[in-house]
């Protein structure tokens, strides 16, 4: 039977050139980014909260504030705005996958392994980036924070590559709620981290039992490094890096003993 | 049908979520360009089956093989196409980036243009999923499935939502496909979709292959026919008439199988000519397919 060789042959011929395998991934990322980019439920909240916090508190009302704050509050504001592609672009959406049967499609279909994964990486990334250079724009543009190009760029690097312990934090909770729970659960976990290290009030402002447990939370540590890095640092950073390093190792490592149990 | 056109196989395959037993020892074979329907009620094990040969989930015991290799190897799954039941695609992309991007997991992808053709979407291509009817959603989901130039497709319920002109119009796409050589595994709630497409049938029930063969060969299984009357006849009597297959009596209402029924029917009312409510109905897959279920279960029982 012809159309029986014939259907052999081409399986023995086609292979996954290295090529097509690379665009798998891009196709992945890119996808994951359209679809994100073109929700508005999503995109709004994520751009749009650390913005209007810093128009409010650092422009409108920062009359009184002390020359360091359109700076100090970048740092702040930046570190809040870059958790959130990470926790809600991440978490939520995995959390919610896994529940609508788009995850086990994907597990169906010959997705590469990790492309699913690196394309939400590649999204939060995104978020992270966008944010961070609004918030840029209105320190320098607007609110005139003292801030050489090579201060700004630092603070784009820092903010962007530390919105990845908070996608591995998103990793981790999307694997362990499912379905429409999830926005609820992240809330909980954002927003009192974000308080609790000091993102929205200054921690010296804070009681001191408060102050003592703040680098519990993985948002204290990035904000140290944002402030170091629009010159506001107290130093420490190797071990600010290290400790979010190790954050995103372990969250890493749990989701994905998780994910290989449960899928 | 034999070794050389075998592309999937379950062999004595079992498993079970804790204590419920999915699939009990089932053996299944799927061959170059055929297509399998798998009828059963749920919970049957249908749905098991498929995912074991898609590699979602590891069999507790037997073996699983696609193309001869584990299918939770990629190798093996970038030569199928899968529709599942309940799958929620990004309501944001549009159909055209669907597409694209699921063929962007296979090494010799079909056009996008003839994927689009062949589902007929070639209209909604730059729409967003999220816009789209039920029935255009599944069509979109069956021009995915074809992506890869499957060699098998899998198509879980695939015409649920459909109405009844974009049912025939995904037939028609299917046979067109089973002609060019793809083999297609079907379950289906629908006994007129199993009838209008499959070479083979298999009924599962309670995880285990009860009955497999064409759609004749079903039908023919059960060529009995059903008599059902009010009479006051004994139905220990009935049942000792020739080609008279069984006799099940529930107060004054009697229920006879058999082969005969004009002869049957004619000796009836002879014998009681009060006899009332008189009813033959000829076996359709339907009624094959509880039979053969129900046969099932009262094997299991006896055993």
């Amino acid at each position: 039977m012809t159309t029986i060789d014939t259907a052999i042959d081409r399986a023995a011929t086609v292979a996954m050139t290295p090529r097509r395998l690379v665009d798998a991934y891009v196709q992945e990322a890119k996808a994951e980014c359209l679809r994100y980019l073109r929700n508005p439920g999503f995109l709004l909240p994520t751009l749009l909260f650390p913005s209007v916090f810093y128009v409010m508190f650092g422009i409108f009302l920062g009359h009184a504030n002390s020359a360091d704050a359109p700076r100090y509050l970048l740092a702040s504001y930046g570190t809040f705005g870059v958790m959130a592609p990470g926790l809600f672009g991440f978490g939520v959406s995995l959390a919610l996958e896994r529940d609508s049967g788009l995850l086990t499609l994907k597990r169906a279909l010959p997705m590469p392994p990790g492309a699913y994964l690196l394309g939400k990486m590649c999204m939060a990334l995104l978020g992270a980036a966008i944010v961070s250079a609004i918030l840029l724009c209105l320190a320098i543009f607007v609110a005139g924070a003292a801030l050489p190009p090579s201060r700004a760029a630092m603070f784009f690097g820092v903010e962007v590559l530390g919105s990845l312990p908070f996608s591995a934090m998103g990793l981790l909770l999307g694997t362990l709620v499912k379905g429409q729970g999830a926005p609820g659960v992240v809330n909980l976990i954002y927003l009192p981290m974000a308080f609790l290290s000091g993102l929205w009030f200054p921690l010296s402002v804070m009681p001191p039992f408060l102050q003592s447990i703040a680098p519990l939370w993985p948002a204290y540590h990035l904000d140290r490094l944002a402030l170091s890095a629009v010159g506001l640092g107290e130093g420490g950073n190797a071990m600010h890096v290290a400790v979010l390093a190790g954050f995103t190792i372990a969250f890493v490592g749990i989701a994905a003993r998780r994910l290989r149990r449960h899928g | 049908m034999n070794n050389h056109t075998r592309i999937a196989r379950l062999e004595h395959v079992g498993k079970r979520y804790g204590a419920v037993v999915a699939l009990d020892g089932i053996d299944l074979d799927i061959h170059r360009g055929e297509l399998l329907a798998l009828l059963g009620p749920n919970g049957a094990g249908k749905s098991t089956c498929i995912g074991l040969l898609l590699g979602l989930h590891r069999a507790d015991s037997g073996s699983v093989t696609l193309f001869g290799e584990d299918p939770q190897d990629i190798a093996p799954r970038r030569r199928i196409g899968v529709m599942l039941q309940a799958a929620n695609l990004p309501a944001t992309l549009k159909v055209g980036e669907l597409l694209r991007l699921t063929a962007s997991y296979y090494p010799d992808p079909r056009p996008l243009a003839e994927c689009a053709a062949l589902a007929g979407v070639t209209d909604l291509l730059g729409r967003r999923y999220g816009a789209l009817s039920g029935g255009q959603q599944r069509r979109v989901q069956f021009a995915m499935a074809m992506a890869g130039r499957p060699e098998i497709l899998f198509l879980d319920e695939p015409t649920v939502g459909m109405d009844i002109t974009a049912r025939q119009s995904l037939w028609a796409a299917i046979r067109e496909l089973v002609a060019g050589g793809c083999a297609v595994v079907l379950t289906t709630h629908y006994l007129e979709e199993a009838e209008a497409l499959a070479d083979r049938v298999c009924v599962i029930a309670k995880g285990k292959v009860v009955s497999e063969g064409s759609v004749d060969a079903l039908r023919a299984r059960v060529a009995l026919r059903r008599i059902r009357c009010l009479t006051s006849l004994d139905p220990g009597m009935v049942a000792g008439w020739p080609d008279v297959a069984s006799v099940e009596a529930r107060d004054d209402r009697l229920a006879i199988a058999t082969t005969q029924a004009e002869v049957v029917v004619r000796r009836l009312l002879h014998a009681d000519p009060l006899l009332s409510e008189l009813e033959v109905q000829r076996a359709g897959l339907a009624e094959a397919f509880t039979e053969i279920a129900r046969d099932a279960d009262t094997a299991q029982e006896a055993a």
